[in-house]
């Protein structure tokens, strides 16, 4: 079995962050780093945040810096990845793409101890940058420009420390005196030899300054004073005349200045009233804000807190440091703060925020400051706060993010045309079901009722020149209506179209005349007024018109085609008649090339079946071109044109190219390219795209012509960064469709659909879906789909938190403290975690649940309706239960149908040891047609009940290491056979026929099966490699998918000879099973698949995301992606793909230097994955390099692209 | 590999040992081994973003602080080191 993986989403969740001007200019932008991919994304002037550009770089990314050469106007990026290099990378504006500038090697690859690529620290001034491992090594590579202005850079400086490890490094603002990095760091060398332990007691942090000499190109240790312990993260102070220099050291509960020769200024971090006093404040990110006059840093805690903090100095010495509090975000991987006023606010976990600033803080009262500090017996007096309600920020734009996925289910839960997939997301009081469709999100502007059914609608605009449409035209069985665009849409009747009459077309025709054309005639409106009508000769009526701005082709009923031009005058001129030999289907020209007179190319399809390509050139006029047969009648053509590009806002390098779409009746799109010159067709590609024939129009996204195709969905053309994508977008069936394009909507979309004309515009282009959100109350953990009423049961569990009723009470008393009167708000607090956070002052998804000791445990189940979002029943559990396992199960022969077990643990702790009071499995009734739960009884167990399963119409329950299988009693269950043979933990069952496929925490998959008669479990096979398993499929008889903690994704399969011989073995291999082999069961499965992600998924499913499409395994990631692995159906397509993948590898290396074969095999040798997120980049390179590979292969380029783009169609 | 440098084998393992943070010898004990495999691991973990989120999950703690914790823990990753025996 061959597969091929493709990332369907790419990851959602970010590492860190960076701004500055990486496009040189003035613009704002930021560098985010998802794990493996890079992007450059810029607020735009509404402050909605794009993204220009998203680099997979087969690697995992791990810090990020930007630098300026002094004088220079654009910022490079330095990455810290997995590659054991170092790479600078600068932004290519021109191409949209990263230029490598340098890639220098200095270790091997992989996260490891000592080599570096974990921090990066930057001399403000861009003449050196350091890069840090967690431990001992440390490597400075002096940065300069040589004579032509090209960015150098040296062999590295070693500043390494052995027995040290690393916190946090930063470079140290002095100007333009020799560049100085600060690191803390800790030795351990002492503590590793003293059994009494005193030395590791006395083992004390340092905060060291390495100088580097640029006149002896040498680093050295110029300075290292004793530091707070709990000092974890260090951020630059301005200096060299615009501050004091020198360090804040954020420390658990403190933030210090530092300084060489200055003594330290301290004060504490305030902290919220709620907190534990067990529990310190740690910065978890901060930004620098610098301006002419004044600086100040935004340091964020692990609960949320942003605080301002202010050094008041003069000159070097530092008299005051104050901390202020600022607002609460949600908690950030990344704080970017930009020039233009924004801030960005990289999410660890959920949405991702822009936010504006309203204020900066500058009330002087301060909650702490280091004229305050009190020094007690007990240590440092701590101060306390209250979060508010946001006060110097406004959040002006979302970034969605699944992360992290927690589970998944691909049901067609909806009965739509696609299955949805169900995806529990986020974390505590941020978590959310999302429910995710295949396409285009799109932002209703308007619905407005018409009088009628419409059949067509059209927009116009008056003049060639004009920025916006003038006219929406709206044609009926009888009539038209004619709508004027200005502050309103009103109708009006002075515009010259006919109105008694339907309408076939209306357009723009020459420079500022509109023509209408209905079936008995074509109008033609003059700029002036005037009125040409041309009528068609006898009896006969117009069928099908075609047209662009000078030439227009009507079609006759019978088949006679009459072709007009405009000629220099603006006069619509008769040119040339044609007759086919029967009626027309649909008619369409070309656009008027740039500079030209008329378009050469009429495309004609007839009933026939055919479609003919006829020319349009006054020497051959009306001669046929071309003829493609279809499989059926075409019902819409549109050629659509595709602009010479190199590179630009939307990717990569592409030939001018002429493509003829076309909607058969059979549903099917058919696409062909158009031989610029001879008008022959070739490459033809197909894809099936709904249950009606697709009518086509031609639209405009991003200033590109792009088509829109509606068929019973509607679907969008686009090019977006080289690839040609055709997706659906989330609406209604629509009947007729133009451009829209006025004041308020820019580029947008006016369709007809039933009685209603419809504005529209297209959002987030580039995703491969859109989102709904049901929002969550805690952590969710597993959830099950209730068959029957397609409910679905959601189990959520947070450790560390208090329970509602103690929130409400806590919050409750803080509002009357406060002296707000909480009565209002406390009521829409607890009602299932759905409240807004517009009237709420202080809503826990932007504030966080309060800490509550970590041996705390709040859970609940939620049994849900996916349609409407209503939570219909939620069971919280008392007594510190916390549920892990969830399942629905039929008891054969008993009266109850069917229930939900629950598993759950009391008092689970896992530190310093994993212990727990007690297991326990709930088994629960469905009531009021399973839209609520009722508690039938509950049976202790042993350990945690990590995983539940339904087996012959009992219960299967992996308690710890054991095995069981249950029966349901009245009071309890009953144990009826246990196994207790497992190495760990089990933590995932899945069952098919006889057979138990049982999954371990540590040791992979164990191959069970039941012998009813002698009443026994046992283990048949089990795996070789000890596998930290982390989701699990079961896929066919012999084999499973699973993914472990590290992020590799694999397959294992029992031999074919091994599963026919315990298959036709009368006691099922028990004889054997009793000798057993190394230790294990006593056969072993092979792997077959194995693939690397670089990510930990955390579920996988065997689905399908087409309707009648070949079904894969889709998985979710911590990091919030999709991704699917497609079985290839020929052998052929192996080939094609593994040559095309061995090209892409040599030719063109990933961008930060990691090797993609090691990245791929990084814990174990890849095998039969190709990877397509790989061979998607090919459309991205340049053309030269496009035509090598392709000779290589034996095809063209288009063929390989087509080949991209066929396998793409048949995963989503 | 020349003739001299045969004999230099143990210096050419103690450069290897030098350089290279974890390298075992043959008189390593159980609690050595055990504290390089420990430190390697937490380093592991920091590294890969994706199993810092997963740890994050599980313990209901922020990624930052989880960091950190795991930082603290190459301190003393298997407790106190065992008494020597004088030799």
């Amino acid at each position: 079995m061959y597969l091929y993986s493709l990332t369907l989403q790419r990851a959602t969740g970010m590492i860190c962050a960076i701004n500055g001007n990486f496009s040189g200019g003035k613009s704002q932008e930021i560098v985010v780093a998802r794990g493996k991919i890079l992007d450059l994304v810029r607020p735009d002037d509404n402050g909605k945040l794009q993204t220009l550009l998203s680099v997979e770089i087969f690697g995992a990314i791990r810090s990020l810096a930007q630098f300026r050469l002094t004088g220079a106007q654009k910022d490079y990026i330095v990455v810290g990845s997995d590659s054991g290099r170092i790479v600078v990378l600068e932004y290519n504006k021109e191409k949209n793409c990263f230029d490598k500038i340098h890639q220098e090697t200095f270790g091997k690859s992989g996260c490891r101890r000592i080599v570096p690529g974990q921090y990066l620290a930057i001399d403000p001034k861009g003449r050196a940058v350091m890069i840090g491992a967690c431990e001992k090594q440390k490597l400075v590579y002096v940065l300069n420009r040589d004579t032509a202005a090209r960015l150098t850079i040296s062999s590295p400086l070693e500043a390494h420390k052995s027995h040290n490890v690393t916190y946090s490094i930063c470079g140290i603002d002095c100007g333009f005196d020799n560049p100085i990095f600060a690191s803390i760091e800790l030795d351990y060398s002492e503590a590793d030899q003293d059994p009494t332990g005193q030395a590791a007691n006395e083992a004390q942090k340092h905060l060291t300054f390495y100088e580097l000499d640029l006149g002896l190109n040498h680093v050295s240790r110029k300075w290292s004073e004793q530091v707070d312990n709990g000092a974890n993260m260090l951020v630059t102070v301005p200096g060299g005349g615009d501050g004091p220099s020198g360090v804040l050291v954020c420390a658990e509960n403190f933030v210090i200045y530092k300084n060489q020769g200055h003594p330290e200024v301290r004060a504490v971090i305030p902290r919220r009233t709620d907190l534990p006093a067990e529990r310190g404040v740690l910065v978890v990110s901060a930004a620098t804000h610098k301006q002419k006059s004044m600086f100040f840093f935004l340091l964020q805690t692990e609960y949320g807190d942003i605080f301002k903090v202010t050094l008041d100095h003069e000159n070097d010495r530092v008299k005051e440091l104050k901390i202020k509090y600022f607002d609460t975000i949600p908690v950030t991987s990344s704080l970017c703060v930009l020039k233009s006023g924004f801030l960005f606010a990289a999410s660890e976990f959920g949405n991702h925020a822009l936010y504006q600033f309203q204020a900066i803080g500058d009330d002087p009262d301060v909650e702490a400051s280091s004229a305050t500090l009190m020094e007690t017996e007990e240590g440092f007096q701590p101060v306390y706060f209250q979060p508010r309600k946001l006060k110097n920020l406004v959040r002006i734009d979302q970034v969605e993010s699944l992360m992290p996925i927690m589970d998944m289910k691909i049901i067609n839960l909806f009965e739509e045309e696609t299955p949805q997939i169900f995806s529990l997301c986020g974390r505590g009081p941020r978590s959310s079901l999302r429910i995710l469709r295949p396409g285009l999100a799109i932002s209703e502007m308007a619905v407005s009722q018409l009088p009628g059914v419409p059949s067509a609608v059209w927009t116009v605009k008056k003049n060639v020149n004009d920025e916006f449409d003038a006219y929406i035209v709206v044609s009926f069985a009888n009539a038209t209506l004619v709508l004027s665009i200005g502050e309103t849409v009103e109708e009006v009747s002075d515009s010259g179209f006919l109105d008694t009459t339907p309408s076939l077309a209306v357009s723009l025709i020459g420079d500022d005349s509109l023509m209408q054309v209905h079936p008995s005639g074509i109008r033609h409106i003059r700029e002036d007024g005037r009125i040409n009508e041309w009528r068609t000769p006898g009896k006969r009526t117009i069928v099908k018109v075609g047209s662009n701005r000078l030439q227009v082709v009507i079609a006759l009923s019978g088949g006679e085609l009459i072709y007009f031009e405009v000629d220099i005058t603006g006069q619509l001129m008769e040119v040339e008649k044609h007759e086919m030999s029967g009626d027309v289907a649909c008619l369409d020209i070309a656009p008027v090339p740039e500079g030209r007179q008329r378009s050469r190319f009429l495309a004609v399809g007839s009933y026939d079946n055919t479609i003919r390509i006829l020319s349009l050139d006054p020497d051959d006029c009306m001669q046929i071109l071309s003829l493609q047969s279809v499989s059926s009648p075409p019902e819409s053509l549109l050629f659509l044109e595709v602009q010479a590009s190199v590179g630009g806002e939307d990717g990569a390098d592409h030939p001018a190219n002429l493509f003829l779409n076309a909607g058969l009746q059979n549903g099917v799109l058919f696409r062909t390219v158009v031989d610029m010159v001879t008008g022959q067709l070739s490459d033809a590609r197909s894809r099936f795209l709904g249950l009606r024939a697709p009518k086509l129009f031609s639209i405009v996204v991003r200033g590109r012509r792009a088509m829109l195709s509606l068929s019973s969905r509607p679907w969008l053309g686009y090019i977006h960064q080289g690839h040609f994508l055709l997706t659906p977008l989330s609406y209604e069936t629509l009947e007729y469709a133009a451009s829209f394009s006025s004041d308020q909507c820019a580029e947008g979309v006016v369709a007809v659909a039933g009685d209603a004309l419809r504005v529209f515009t297209i959002e987030r282009l580039g995703e491969s879906f859109n989102e709904t959100t049901i929002p969550l109350r805690y952590t969710p953990r597993k959830f099950v789909l209730q068959p029957k009423r397609k409910l679905l049961v959601v189990i959520e569990s947070d450790q560390g938190a208090f329970t509602a009723e103690e929130r409400e009470s806590a919050k409750k008393m803080c509002f009357e403290a406060a002296g707000m009167g909480g009565n209002a708000n406390t009521e829409q607090m607890e009602n299932g975690g759905d409240d807004e956070d517009g009237n709420d002052p202080l809503s826990d998804e932007q504030y966080g649940y309060p800490k509550a000791e970590s041996e705390k445990w709040v859970s609940c189940i939620r049994v849900l309706d996916p349609r409407t979002g209503e939570t219909t029943c939620l069971l919280e559990l008392q007594n510190n239960e916390a549920a892990f396992s969830i399942c629905t199960v039929n008891f054969h022969g008993k009266e109850h149908g069917t229930l939900l077990a629950v598993g759950t643990a009391k008092g689970l702790q896992f530190w310093p040891k994993r212990s727990l009071d007690a297991g326990y499995i709930h088994i629960y009734k469905f009531k009021e047609d399973g839209r609520s739960l009722e508690l039938l009884h509950k049976t202790q167990v042993e350990g945690v009940p990590l995983a539940l399963c339904q087996f012959q119409g009992r219960l299967l329950a992996g308690i710890g290491s054991v095995l069981r299988l249950y029966d349901l009693g009245v009071k309890r269950l009953l144990r009826k056979c246990e196994n207790k043979l497992f190495p760990n933990t089990i933590t995932s069952i899945h069952t098919y026929r006889d057979r138990i496929y049982v999954g371990d925490i540590q040791e992979s998959f164990h191959y069970c099966k039941y012998r009813r008669d002698e009443n026994q479990l046992y283990i048949f096979a089990d795996d070789t490699v000890p596998r930290w398993l982390a989701a699990a499929q079961h896929v066919d008889f012999d084999t499973m998918a699973g993914a472990d903690k590290f992020g590799n994704i694999y397959f294992v399969r029992l031999p074919q000879d091994v599963s026919d011989e315990i298959e036709e073995d009368p006691t099922g291999g028990k004889i054997k099973w009793e000798q057993g082999k190394l230790n294990g069961a006593p056969n072993k499965v092979e792997e077959i698949v194995q693939f690397h992600v670089g990510d930990v998924v955390t579920c996988v499913q065997k689905a399908s995301l087409i309707p009648g499409g070949g079904e894969g395994i889709i998985y979710g990631t911590v990091m919030g992606s999709l991704g699917a692995l497609l079985p290839f159906t020929s052998r052929d397509d192996v080939d094609f793909f593994s040559h095309l993948e061995m090209h892409m590898r040599q030719e063109y290396p990933p961008l930060c230097g990691r090797d993609h074969m090691a990245y791929r095999s990084s814990y174990f040798p890849v095998k039969d994955v190709i990877d397509g997120d790989l061979c998607e980049q090919f459309p991205t390179l340049p053309m030269d390099l496009q035509r090598k590979i392709a000779d290589e292969l034996d095809r063209t380029p288009a063929e390989i692209m087509k080949k991209l783009e066929e396998i793409r169609n048949k995963i989503i | 590999m020349q003739a001299s440098d045969r004999f230099n084998i143990n210096s050419q393992l103690e450069h290897l040992q030098a350089k290279y943070v974890g390298t075992g010898h043959a008189d390593l004990n159980r609690f050595e081994w055990a504290v390089n495999i420990q430190r390697d691991s937490y380093a592991s973990y920091i590294g890969h973003y994706p199993m810092l989120a997963y740890f994050a999950l599980a313990e209901n703690e922020s990624i930052g602080r989880e960091r950190y914790n795991f930082m603290q823990k190459m301190l003393l990753p298997c407790g106190l080191p065992p008494e020597r025996e004088d030799d």
